[in-house]
């Protein structure tokens, strides 16, 4: 077991393309690190200039306190499992996960120990004598982490392990994968595009856009305290909504109405360099049915009405769409996002708004309804570089704090 | 003729094919499904859409191959056409008696397992290094593949003339004789001519096969540590096997009918002859139909019998057949 330790690194490719610039991480012994971002961020660049699989262009890669630039896969002693899983068709599944310990030349008492322990605890032991071709995909893909924990490597990196299974598999292995690393404590570096197993997963969570580090941090502080644009959008499910918001005498004009300013992001945007136009986000949970907020929580947000477009009820709670009028949000993240969840899936631009109100609400699709907001949780950004205006030292205070 | 009356097709019904009607059909004792009406006119058109080539296969090699069957069970010599008789199976204890037969049958296995083995090394490493190659890649291919491309006798004269001492750089370069003069030495040209000449060949199928090997593979098999040997052998071997035993099998076949070179290199003097050349030379040459046609047969069933068990190892290196069983 070691800690991970990347100085600077950068990969720029011969023909002058730069997947990965700058990356500073320090990845504690026994963390468990998430690398997300949409796809061509980096990150399996990343997690592959980890392993050794690509040249490093400059910076420092050190394993255990020793650099590891130079170094094959071989001499860096970790373990991966990949997307496809990568099983050796010609092998057994006990040749599978022998094979490392039979290339580290083992003993053949201890190989045949060690893999009986992984398949006992990954629950393989009935089919240690089948080929791979015949497993299922959540069979096969816990030969692949068998094959990762037979070694006892000082870390596991993992390349979207869990993207080829079912919705429900990939639910349940996440468990599996989530008490595995606590169990072994092994340092792991998990790689996916997916925010929800970022989420659920990690210990802490990096995020990645374009071969840069956006933040890194818990996954609760990226999700209440996002640095800009591109992670309040990245984070959450449903997304952030995210409106057009001008600045106006001290106050901020938005389809949902005059949003007062405290006087902290007022001195903010008193700057001489400070945007006239802003990006309001707000998210879903922080909207409730004006009908059920008390009148202490009431002054603490802001009232508007609006036609109800769809409800979806979840039993606990309902997703409410709102039609709202007024001039779209636009911004470079937000585009991005958009292209990387498919253009209809990222809810966060255009003229629906997605709310998450009480199941107790009696509203109703086609009718108009009041709503209420949090002005204590929204969130202001820069539309030229997505900083977030309402960031105080790292915590996000809403727009009323002064 | 119904096509659903055919072994074949009735297996294929029953292993592929879901019935979708299940009513009772009138052949009598026949336990097949019946197939919907739908199905017996796709498996009717799959007919008629094979038929064309079915019949020219048959016009241009079912009819020969028989002809030559029948010619071989005769004695038949075109310089004694009057003595001509059906004698069974004696032309064949006369060629299987004969030491000429075996000295060329020994000449074209030693030939067909030197090549062959040669080419499948030479040509991994070729197949590796096109795999490989990044910069140049179009020119790399296409250099590896020039001598594939050129006519097999115009390079056997190239070969020829190289040798022949007083004209050619490699006789004067390596030997003071005639080397296509000597029997060992000369084997050992044409053995070299076979290998310049279809290395690329191997090397062609042989990168197809590497194709087949996965990405993720090599890089799995990096981090649990294998060396680049361990990786070609451990990892990259065995799933090309089935391309490596296409390969094999196409060389061998190929091998063993080797006649051009050496009927350009030697002409089959110093008892250098194939079994091709020895047929050749009784057939044509000779003009006795009977013993020629007899070796033809013979080598026939020579091929026939690799390709079989080459299959047969096919059998066991296709995907999915392998189920469960151990190495």
């Amino acid at each position: 077991m070691a800690d991970i330790v990347l100085d600077k690194v950068s990969k720029s490719f011969p023909d002058g393309t730069v997947a990965v610039q700058d990356v500073d991480l320090e990845i504690a012994d026994g963390e468990f690190v998430i690398l997300v971002g949409p796809s061509g961020c980096g990150k399996s660049t990343t997690l592959n200039m980890i392993a050794g699989l690509e040249d490093i262009s400059s910076g420092e890669l050190r394993i255990g306190g020793q650099r590891v630039n130079d170094k094959a896969p071989r001499d860096r002693d970790i373990a991966m499992v990949f997307q496809s899983y990568a099983l050796y068709p010609n092998m057994t599944v006990r040749e599978n996960m022998a094979f490392p310990l039979r290339l580290a030349k083992l003993d053949k008492e201890t190989i045949n120990a060690k893999v009986d322990e992984a398949a006992k605890v990954l629950e393989l032991v009935p089919l240690l004598d089948r080929k791979p071709a015949n497993l299922s995909g959540g069979q096969r893909q816990r030969v692949a982490m068998g094959r990762a924990i037979v070694r006892q490597p000082k870390a596991f990196l993992m390349d979207e392990p869990l993207s080829n299974l079912d919705a429900k598999l990939r639910v349940q292995m996440r468990t599996v994968v989530s008490r595995l690393q606590k169990q072994l404590g092994t340092t792991t570096v998990y790689v996916t595009h997916d925010q929800t197993e970022a989420m659920t997963l990690g210990d802490r969570v990096v995020i990645m856009r374009g071969g840069a580090i956006q933040q890194v941090g818990p996954p609760q502080e990226l999700y209440d305290h996002p640095r800009n644009l591109f992670v309040a959008g990245f984070i959450g499910s449903p997304s952030m909504n995210f409106l057009h918001a001008a600045v106006q005498d001290g106050s901020l004009h938005t389809a949902l109405g005059e949003v007062p300013l405290g006087d902290r992001v007022r001195r903010e945007l008193e700057a001489a360099d400070a945007p006239r136009e802003l990006i309001l986000g707000v998210r879903p949970e922080h909207f409730e049915d004006a009908e059920l907020v008390d009148e202490d929580t009431r002054r603490r947000g802001l009232e508007f009405e609006a036609p109800v477009e769809i409800v979806e009820s979840m039993g606990s709670d309902k997703y409410v769409y709102f039609t709202v009028e007024g001039e779209r949000a636009s911004a470079a993240e937000l585009e991005e996002l958009a292209a990387d969840a498919g253009a209809g899936d990222f809810a966060g631009t255009g003229g629906n708004l997605v709310t998450r109100l009480s199941a107790e609400s009696p509203v109703a699709e086609g009718q108009s309804r009041r709503v209420w907001f949090n002005l204590e949780k929204i969130h202001l950004f820069d539309p030229t570089n997505g900083r977030n205006l309402t960031l105080h030292e790292g915590r996000s205070a809403g727009a009323l704090a002064d | 003729m119904s096509v659903n009356a055919t072994p074949a097709g009735a297996q294929v019904s029953a292993e592929a094919e879901r019935p979708t009607t299940t009513v009772p059909t009138q052949r009598g004792g026949r336990r097949k499904p019946p197939l919907s009406e739908n199905k017996r006119a796709e498996r009717r058109l799959g007919w008629l859409l094979c038929a064309p080539a079915a019949l020219v296969m048959v016009a241009v090699t079912a009819y020969p191959i028989i002809y030559s069957v029948w010619l071989s069970l005769q004695r038949y010599d075109l310089r004694f056409p009057d003595q001509r008789e059906f004698i069974g199976l004696e032309n064949y204890v006369t060629v299987l008696t004969n030491e000429f037969w075996w000295t060329a049958f020994g000449v074209t296995a030693l030939i067909t397992v030197v090549t062959v083995a040669v080419e499948l090394v030479l040509g991994m490493g070729l197949a590796l290094i096109m795999h490989r190659t990044l910069v140049g890649r179009g020119l790399v291919r296409t250099s590896a593949l020039i001598p594939y491309g050129i006519v097999t006798v115009v390079a056997a004269f190239s070969w020829r003339y190289a040798w022949t001492p007083g004209t050619g750089y490699l006789a004067d370069l390596f030997s003071d004789g005639a080397p296509l003069t000597e029997r060992a030495s000369s084997l050992a040209i044409i053995m070299l001519a076979e290998i310049w000449k279809t290395t690329p060949f191997m090397a062609l199928l042989l990168m197809a096969g590497l194709a087949l090997v996965p990405e993720d593979l090599l890089k799995a098999a990096s981090t649990d540590g294998a060396t680049s040997w361990q990786k070609f052998t451990k990892v990259m071997l065995p799933v090309m096997k089935p391309a490596i035993l296409v390969a094999l099998l196409f060389r061998t076949l190929d091998a063993f009918r080797v006649f051009d070179n050496i009927f350009v290199l030697t002409a089959g003097g110093n008892e250098t002859s194939s079994v091709s050349m020895l047929a050749y030379n009784n057939l044509i040459r000779g003009l006795n139909l009977g013993i020629g046609s007899t070796m033809s047969v013979l080598i026939f069933i020579t091929v026939a019998i690799i390709a079989f068990v080459f299959v047969k190892l096919f059998g066991t290196a296709a995907p999915g057949s392998d189920d469960g069983e151990r190495r």
